[in-house]
């Protein structure tokens, strides 16, 4: 049985502007594309994002994107990887989409979900028919603690990094108070980077393709107490990109759309420290709560889903922010085998950000591509069947941006 | 320059710390108790704070011990640190030491201290507190 008291004891914001669009699509996804995710040596971000929308380009030969693309919002969280900034330009550059309007969107790990919400608005304005979204980051060639202190740019500087709190810092801040309020376990956390493991030893593009077992996971080196090297998302580089366009012309570019039904997108305190509880995270609730409604969606309708899981903890607060499971029993969902390929509501097939990878700025927009392929049923061994209605949760920081959206197969 | 005539900004909180001071900022029309101190109240709007200093003990409400730092927290690592809520209700992280990480639980009860903080450096550089067992 479903609770939704985790989503619907919150009520914000204004009903009229979601009830309008309930269950009607806001946009359709006509193509997408995704690099090769990995340790990508030799190649700057602009070329993996080349990569990316050549796949989108190459999979909708309708689509003439010199002339029918009329806006890129391109997510990407950090200059100091690669000393290169204005990544919107860029990446229009390289995707051979010179002189079209190009932003670059950062919501540090969302980056590439607030391009996605983005350019949701621009085709919902009337303004442009036909965007292209997507996201891109270059990490693998930067030492682990270069790395560490870049992500950590997320976080409040004056009293988080200040203090030497780490990204896994935070997270393992948060699995601490989970752990003690509701009894979840190391265990809990390995189990998810078990199955995670297992569904990217399915994917041909994830970064990691090995099955690991879950005394690898309990046995690996600490890096932030309760969280351990396999509780981690990986290091990687990425690129991946969304066609998305007006539900009406969508049959003009292919014939098996999928339709965005629910967006929501909420912020948050960006001290963690100032947040009233740490056991879950109030902008993904909300988030999740304006997605639902918009899409006219309960949680247990959701068929197939990829969720934020940059720490195995993440995942299980996940599951209890999206109404999957009661509070505190997030835990329970891994342990019976729900979340896992074959489950009730398989979640990250993709491998997700724990086996696929994690190139921050291009995560939001490779969520959406892996529940693109599910509602095409172009997901391979990793297929769920009858895949009808998807979701994305996409996290930025320790909770400070948090994005949800529902999609529907055509 | 009277304490109440200070700007209420975070390197004027971190000044006060190098006094052996916490202090807040208390929203003059709503009462809200902002730590760090803000310019502008989230609650009401208001730019009008008077400063109010804080309880220097309070309960631990998580940690987390690091082992894999930054490039200039490598020296230190392993430590701890943690999120205390202080006798009044205001939350602040920070390192915690004097005790094994082994022997630390969760609700125990901290003191700040001050005996670290250097003279400050360059903005955007502060002293560094840490929470010890009370």
């Amino acid at each position: 049985m479903f609770n939704y008291y985790s989503i619907f004891h919150i009520n914000r914001g204004r009903k009229g502007e979601i009830s309008r669009l309930k269950g009607k699509p806001l946009v359709s996804i006509v193509s997408a594309g995704l690099s090769k995710f990995g340790k990508l040596e030799g190649l700057y971000s602009r070329e993996i994002f080349a990569q990316a929308a050549k796949e989108a380009f190459d999979r909708c030969p309708n689509l003439d994107p010199k002339k029918d693309i009329k806006a890129l919002f391109v997510g990407h969280m950090g200059e100091s990887y690669e000393h290169q900034g204005h990544t919107g330009a860029t990446a229009a550059d390289w995707a051979g989409l010179l002189h079209i309007p190009a932003t670059r969107t950062e919501a540090a790990c969302a980056s590439s979900s607030a391009a996605l919400t983005a350019g949701i608005y621009a085709v919902l304005s009337g303004l442009c028919d036909v965007v292209m979204v997507g996201g891109v980051e270059k990490m693998t060639h930067r030492t682990t603690p270069e790395v560490t202190e870049y992500l950590a740019m997320a976080s409040d500087y004056p009293f988080e990094q200040w203090h030497g709190i780490t990204f896994p810092g935070l997270f393992a801040l948060m699995a601490t108070a989970h752990i003690h309020k509701y009894s979840t376990t190391e265990k809990h956390l390995a189990m998810i980077a078990v199955k995670n493991h297992y569904h990217g030893s399915l994917n041909p593009k994830a970064h990691m393709q090995k099955e690991i077992t879950l005394e690898n996971a309990l046995s690996s080196r600490v890096i932030a107490w309760p969280l351990k090297l396999y509780d981690c998302s990986l290091i990687t580089d990425g690129g991946s990109c969304l066609i998305l366009t007006k539900p009406e012309l969508a049959k003009k570019y292919t014939d098996t759309p999928v339709h965005i039904i629910g967006s929501g997108q909420a912020s948050d305190t960006i001290g963690m420290y100032e947040r009233e509880g740490f056991t879950s995270l109030t902008a993904a609730k909300l988030a999740a709560k304006k997605a639902y409604e918009m899409a006219d969606v309960k949680p247990e309708e959701i068929d197939v889903a990829e969720v934020h899981d940059c720490f195995t903890i993440a995942e299980i607060i996940a599951y209890e922010d999206l109404g999957f499971s009661k509070p505190g029993e997030g835990k329970c969902l891994v342990e019976s085998g729900d979340t896992k390929l074959g489950g009730r509501i398989p979640v990250n097939t993709s491998g997700g950000l724990k086996a696929k990878g994690h190139p921050v700025g291009a995560t939001g927009t490779a969520q959406a591509y892996e529940i693109y392929l599910q509602l095409t049923e172009q997901a391979g061994r990793r297929q769920v069947e009858d895949a009808e209605i998807g979701l994305t949760h996409n996290v930025g920081g320790s909770g400070a941006t948090a994005a949800v959206h529902i999609y529907r197969r055509d | 320059m009277s304490e109440q005539a200070q700007p209420f900004t975070i390197e004027q909180f971190y000044k006060y710390m190098l006094q052996g001071k916490l202090m807040g900022g208390k929203c003059k029309k709503c009462g809200k108790i902002h730590l760090p101190p803000r310019p502008l109240c989230d609650n009401c709007f208001s730019n009008e704070f008077e400063w109010i200093e804080l309880p220097q003990k309070g309960k631990l409400l998580t940690y987390t011990v690091i082992h894999v730092a930054p490039t200039q927290f490598q020296g230190m690592t392993p430590y701890v640190v943690g999120i205390v809520r202080l006798e009044n209700g205001s939350k602040i992280p920070g390192m915690i030491r004097g005790v094994a990480p082994e022997q630390i639980k969760i609700g125990m009860q901290l003191t700040i201290d001050f005996g670290t903080c250097a003279a400050t450096q360059p903005w955007p550089q502060w002293p560094r507190y840490f929470f010890k067992p009370a």
